[in-house]
């Protein structure tokens, strides 16, 4: 059963002059289709103003599509009953991790959305203690948000949505203000969480590195998908990437070099341990 | 640090006054405050100035501390106390200053006027010293709820005051980075008069408005995104709840009140 579906899902940002005439419309997206099965993780791909931030903003219903439909844990996203089901059953994690946090101390944070659909205050407990556990944030549970690192302030958000209990979190450039190190540490909470505790994960990324650990990668150009697959098929077209102003992890960028160069690498190489063994084949070939 | 600034006065040390609940301590203060105006003797007074030390003595605020908090209302108490001393024309002539004499009654006005906002300064003070801005803001939603009655939006005001105290230090230090910057081009935000140096915080002010702005759409988006609907049938993670010290508390406050009365109407 899918997750998250959009059919000809089409949203304009429409700008108006003082008197309220169009002044000018911006279609973010124009007829989007995107199908996101249960338990899935999904990465997408898009430079500035492809539309793949609005997408993520659709799966919330922070906004509403003019034209299609869209399908969230089976309920629609246009009817107006629906909203509190669909935000309890996905959840989104925004880039600027100070913009996101409600609490003055970390537990009241993660309380905040439990607290919000008014379960009771033992539960609430119970689930504050195990969304922090999950990201593996309970020691600082008593402190200030103020005083964490980025990366921290990432997780405690993270744990913030678990404590919805959802079925689907949607990251929306989760990475793009942390240093290398809070990165790391945010996607491979991120990744833990699908693969242990069955969530659905959307990515929301222009960073390439980030998309390797997915499922399937989606690159989405003007508001439409142009191009979809598995990360190793995505990343044979480097020339086409280009062309959508996107960039190929360092070590694929290598791989196809080396390649090019006349060093026979068999496949698309997606990490440094694969590349090493790549290599390291080739070499024994080469001294027998 | 910057980030490690306190908001408010309070003042962190642990004690049974610390404790306590916040509506516990609001409800008192009140309290306090209202007999202060009702029972306004000298024996009265004489009560209120013991059980005002009581309460500074369990509350492990140091005297030092509540002290140097009286001294910006220094020119307040001079102030009344003047007031009182020329302005009161009742009771026998004590001394002729010759433009003008001062009555007993003026002489024993001043002096209970100055002790009465001495005190009121103390308790109030006592509370803010005692209870983080959060737990008062909690207090102060529950204390307040009858106001719904004629559509006050306490809730959304409560709501209001915490996000406010979460985004002081983030909002200080932007605008530290922001003078920074400014300065770094060539802003001279210290020479000139006042008016000049209001206008140089112009070029401070307006871009940390327009970050002020981003983030408050940012966090709106992030509170609906996680199914806030307003104060309707909310929970708490701490609901705040009466222990055994907030009914001592409150017992010796009535204790208190019952003592004013007793000095008022029997002695």
């Amino acid at each position: 059963m899918s997750m998250v579906q959009a059919t000809d899902l089409v949203h304009e940002y429409i700008r108006r002059d003082e008197e309220g005439n169009v002044e000018s419309i911006n279609t973010a997206l124009n007829k989007l289709n995107i199908n996101v099965e249960k338990g899935e993780f999904v990465a997408i791909l898009g430079h500035n103003g492809s539309g793949k931030s609005t997408f993520a903003k659709h799966i919330n219903v922070l906004l509403k599509g003019s034209e299609g439909t869209l399908y969230v844990n089976g309920y629609d996203a246009a009817d107006k009953k629906n909203i509190w089901n669909i935000r309890q059953s996905a959840g989104i994690v925004m880039q600027n991790p100070d913009n996101q946090i409600i609490g003055t101390v970390v537990e009241e944070d993660v309380a905040f959305g439990p607290e919000n659909i008014g379960i009771p205050t033992d539960e609430i407990i119970r689930r504050v203690e195990k969304s922090l556990d999950k990201v593996g944030m309970l020691e600082h549970r008593y402190e200030s948000p103020n005083k964490l690192s980025g990366g921290q302030k990432q997780k405690v958000a993270i744990a913030g949505i678990l404590a919805l209990k959802p079925k689907c979190i949607v990251l929306d450039e989760p990475t793009a203000m942390l240093d290398p190190r809070g990165r790391k540490d945010v996607i491979e909470t991120v990744t833990w969480l699908n693969k242990e505790e069955g969530i659905t994960v959307i990515l929301v990324t222009h960073n390439m590195d980030e998309v390797v650990a997915a499922d399937r990668v989606i690159i989405m150009d003007k508001g439409a998908v142009v191009k979809e697959g598995t990360p190793r098929e995505v990343f044979e077209d480097i020339d086409g990437l280009t062309k959508l102003k996107l960039d190929v992890p360092q070590v694929t960028k290598i791989g196809d070099n080396l390649r090019k160069s006349g060093i026979p690498i068999s496949k698309v190489i997606l990490t440094v341990d694969e590349l090493v063994e790549e290599i390291a084949t080739i070499a024994n070939v080469i001294s027998k | 640090m910057i980030r490690d600034i306190t908001i408010g006065q309070y003042y962190r040390t642990k004690s049974w006054v610390h404790n306590l609940d916040p509506r516990t301590k609001i409800i008192s203060t009140i309290l306090i405050v209202l007999s202060l105006f009702l029972f306004g003797g000298l024996w009265e007074y004489i009560a209120a100035g013991l059980f005002v030390a009581i309460i500074i003595k369990v509350s492990n605020v140091p005297l030092k501390y509540i002290i140097r908090g009286l001294k910006p209302i220094v020119i307040l108490l001079l102030f009344t106390a003047i007031c009182q001393l020329f302005f009161t024309k009742t009771g026998t002539v004590v001394w002729d200053l010759g433009f003008t004499r001062i009555y007993s009654v003026a002489i024993r006005n001043a002096i209970l006027f100055t002790i009465r906002i001495i005190f009121l300064i103390i308790v109030t003070s006592m509370m803010t010293y005692t209870t983080t801005p959060n737990s008062l803001t909690d207090g102060l939603e529950v204390v307040l709820a009858p106001l719904r009655i004629f559509k006050v939006p306490v809730h959304d005001m409560a709501m209001i005051m915490s996000i406010a105290l979460r985004f002081i230090p983030i909002l200080i230090e932007e605008c530290d980075k922001i003078m920074k910057a400014q300065m770094a081009r060539g802003a001279d935000l210290e020479s000139g008069n006042v008016i000049k140096k209001a206008k140089n915080l112009v070029p401070v002010l307006v871009p940390l408005f327009i970050s002020a702005f981003k983030r408050a759409n940012d966090l709106a988006l992030a509170m609906e995104s996680r199914c806030y609907q307003g104060g309707e049938g909310r929970t708490k993670l701490h609901p705040l709840k009466y222990r055994k010290a907030d009914y001592i508390a409150f017992s010796s406050i009535v204790i208190f009140i019952g003592v004013q009365v007793g000095i008022k109407y029997f002695l």
